[in-house]
């Protein structure tokens, strides 16, 4: 459903009461809105969707993700085993709302 | 681009479709909620690749498909008015009403605009103070916090020339919808990852528990997508249901409260009907009763318009898994991309044009040469 | 009602089911659809290479160029696919009443330095101007004649099985140069059109190896389209392959944000070239020379399965239909 890019903050600004960014894909600048993550910062990496930032991008994460990848051929081969998770369950910071 | 380019790494994908080889003992069905994800999937060939016991069900997560016939003759209507100003989404311009599109509409004379961000929406009504801006707010929870500021400058701004026709719809309860049906063949889901980030992961747990089926919160890159498979398919072998995020780097569990506390501002929750689908109870977003002054339904008196959908067009039974687009008796030929019969038929992220496009060498068979 | 150009599928089948039946007895040059017509001279040798264009494109200026440059240089592209030199161009201008006559001149002004940069004089033109609102400030329409050296025979149905696909360098430059002006999607970028002339780059090609089978200029549509006209046309199959596409981060960005797919957007300085195998080294060794073929790669081949159809190979390593994309292209939310 929703297109959503990463790209880096480049300059932060104030128009009229609401934070924007000019925000840099690989080059292309555009500008978006910052109003929905007020603490991000020049320099981070934000998921844009419809021009507003929505997310923040933790890098870190993303390279322990795809270490986890790079993994888990590698390990399977040295050790021969077959199966195995990776990652486990998300803590319920809700406290299981239903 | 970072970010991306890393989770396109062919040499990756490998050791992940290896690994989901290795997994899969038995046969499992995994729906892929968003159109997003299964643009990815068809767009990469993801499906071509996956060992065949694994079957991928493309699910109800396109907005442009799911809006209702009723809602694009509203917007159809609004957008014929000559002091009308309409602003949409790419998308939704070639989605067919009962009788036309935007796009004819537009060549008759109305004055619609593409925006890439609602913000341009209310730009253009500050410019045109003399005209009727009128914006078509439709799309899942990512779209809803973008669509709800609008509301929040128009308010804010005093701007008494805006105002917004809203179609939100809402995953978690069409999971509940499909959960519950008798005929559901869906043993794991991929949640949307975008939706997550704004709404969390933590409404999926419940559904977990209820229906003990695995949901796995899943990105959009091919790798990212595979994660999502590997996952569930290890939940699924090892007779678990949890709740996993595979989307770690952009997905939190709370998700974006600054985002969630402007939806609760604006919207509320309604019942939607869903095209192809029918009616889900409380399964999407309209303008909540302080902001009415803002809502184009009221301002232009089409709250009445209604319409029936294609009696030929099985959409509905293609956004529930329970067929794939080519087995519908349309498909290809009262229905193609230029003629479409259901909005399926119509976005390209929407299952039937997905598969009209990328996959008719398969469904019309010819051999296809891979060498 | 006519719905919105783009190139792609509407306007083909305007052309198919319109106006081929309607020209149906004007003689055999619209028998086969191709960028300009081919028509032998009485007596004479050689063949003239005959083609014409119209120019809408908005805005009038972006960078990198104007609908001046681009009337120009896209009939001398039309006539050099059929591997002619062109010789003159016409152009005729259709203004709105109220166009800026400073606005007018600067256009001019470039449609006369791209001719004479490129050797290709205009030597003939018209001018009406119709009443406001009845046309979007000024459309451009251009003509051009060519002359086909002897023993050149490009046409789209000589693509063959084992033809090698070559595009000229990186693509979506002009399509991207041009949305990043347009309203409501402006956005910034050092991306400028690659509109340049082709027709030198052409003859270098010739000159390398005179039995090129297609050329094409991939401009509405993309290669994309290009490369289902031309699988069309001939009845071949064609296959390429993703990750040999050049192309530039830039473009692979603002295609991201925007959901476009590079594949289907406009180029005005670039040819896709199907080239028989024996042929293939020298004619790219030919184009690295040339300043309009530094980026010249081998992307794909002609195959004898799935004739009418293109096939991409996904970076993944599976396959995948691709289809004539339907008219005008639309960012996308989802």
């Amino acid at each position: 459903m929703c297109l959503a890019v990463p790209g880096k903050i480049v300059e932060t600004r104030d128009e009229r009461g609401t934070r924007m960014a000019t925000i840099d894909f690989d080059g292309i600048r555009k500008d978006i809105c910052l109003a929905y993550l007020p603490d991000i910062e020049v320099g981070d990496y934000a998921i844009v969707h419809v021009g507003f930032a929505i997310s923040k991008v933790d890098e870190a994460t993303a390279l322990e993700t795809l270490a986890l990848f790079r993994e888990l051929g590698v390990l399977d081969d040295e050790l021969g085993v077959t199966g195995g998770t990776v990652g486990g369950p998300i803590p319920d910071a809700r406290g299981g709302v239903r | 681009m970072r970010f991306l380019d890393e989770f396109n790494d062919p040499e990756l994908a490998r050791r992940l479709f290896d690994e989901i080889e290795r997994l899969a003992t038995r046969e499992w069905a995994i729906m892929e909620v968003c159109g997003g994800q299964t643009h990815s999937i068809i767009r990469n060939g993801i499906d071509q690749l996956l060992p065949d016991s694994i079957e991928l069900i493309h699910g109800p997560g396109c907005p442009v498909c799911v809006t209702p016939l009723g809602v694009i003759d509203k917007a159809l209507e609004i957008a014929a008015l000559p002091e009308v100003i309409f602003c949409s989404f790419g998308d939704m311009l070639r989605v067919p009403g009962s009788q036309h599109d935007l796009f004819q509409i537009r060549s008759e004379g109305g004055d619609i605009r593409v925006v890439y961000s609602p913000l341009d929406a209310v730009r253009l009504a500050e410019e045109h103070p003399d005209r009727q801006v009128v914006f078509f707010a439709i799309g899942f929870e990512t779209t809803a916090p973008p669509n709800a500021m609008t509301v929040h400058l128009a308010h804010q701004r005093g701007l008494t020339n805006f105002s917004v026709l809203v179609s939100h719809v809402l995953v978690p309860p069409a999971i509940e919808a499909l959960c519950s049906s008798p005929t559901s063949r869906v043993d794991a889901f991929l949640a949307a990852g975008h939706v997550c980030s704004v709404m969390g992961t933590w409404q999926y747990g419940p559904l977990v528990d209820a229906y003990q089926v695995p949901i796995v919160v899943t990105g959009f890159e091919p790798l990212d997508v595979l994660d999502g498979i590997r996952r569930a398919v290890a939940q699924l072998e090892a007779g678990e249901a949890r709740l996993e995020n595979a989307y770690e780097r952009v997905v939190s569990s709370a998700g974006n409260a600054a985002a969630q506390a402007m939806i609760e501002d604006v919207f509320q929750v309604c019942d939607r009907q869903w095209r192809g689908i029918g009616e889900i109870p409380a399964s999407g977003w309209r303008l909540s009763d302080r902001y009415a002054d803002f809502d184009a339904e009221l301002r232009f008196g089409v709250s009445d318009v209604d319409a029936p959908e294609s009696s030929l067009c099985r959409s509905g039974e293609v956004l529930q898994g329970l067929i794939k687009p080519h087995e519908c008796e349309a498909f290809g030929k009262e229905c193609t991309p230029r003629a479409p019969l259901g909005a399926t038929m119509v976005s390209s992220e929407g299952a039937c044009a997905a598969y009209y496009q990328y996959r008719r060498l398969d469904v019309v068979p010819v051999e296809v040469g891979v060498g | 009602m006519i719905g919105h150009g783009g190139g792609g599928r509407l306007s083909g089948e305007l052309v198919e089911h319109l106006f081929r039946p309607a020209f149906a007895t004007s003689g055999a040059a619209l028998g086969e659809l191709h960028d300009a017509a081919t028509l032998a001279l009485d007596g004479g040798a050689g063949r003239l290479a005959f083609s014409t264009d119209s120019y809408v494109v908005r805005p009038l200026f972006f960078p990198g160029g104007s609908i001046g440059e681009l009337a120009v240089h896209g009939t001398i592209n039309d006539v050099s696919m059929s591997g002619a030199q062109p010789i003159a161009l016409s152009c005729g201008f259709i203004i709105e009443e109220g166009l800026e006559l400073a606005t007018l001149g600067r256009i001019a002004d470039r449609m006369g330095d791209a001719a004479r940069a490129a050797g290709v004089p205009i030597v003939t033109g018209d001018t009406k101007v119709v009443d406001a609102r009845l046309a979007d400030g000024v459309y451009v329409n251009t003509a051009g004649v060519g002359v086909v050296p002897d023993g050149v025979d490009i046409r789209p149905s000589r693509a063959t099985p084992g033809d090698v696909l070559v595009v000229s360098g990186p693509i979506g430059l002009h399509g991207v140069a041009v949305m990043s002006q347009r309203e409501g999607l402006e956005f910034g970028t050092q991306i400028e059109s690659d509109s340049a002339p082709l027709h030198g780059l052409v003859g270098a090609m010739l000159d390398a190896h005179r039995d090129l089978h297609v050329l094409r200029d991939p401009t509405r549509g993309g290669v994309a389209a290009s490369l289902c006209e031309i699988a069309s046309s001939a009845a071949v199959g064609v296959e390429y392959d993703e990750a040999a596409i050049p192309v530039p981060p830039e473009v692979a960005a603002a295609c991201s944000f925007l959901g476009l797919d590079p594949m289907n957007v406009a180029n005005e300085g670039k040819l896709v070239a199907f080239v028989p195998p024996e042929g293939v080294d020298a004619v790219v060794a030919a184009m690295h020379d040339h300043e309009h073929g530094r980026g010249a790669r081998v992307i794909g081949r002609v195959v004898a399965d799935h004739p009418g159809v293109v096939v991409a190979r996904t970076r993944l390593g599976a396959s995948r239909v691709v289809d004539l994309p339907l008219g005008e292209q639309l960012p996308r939310i989802c």
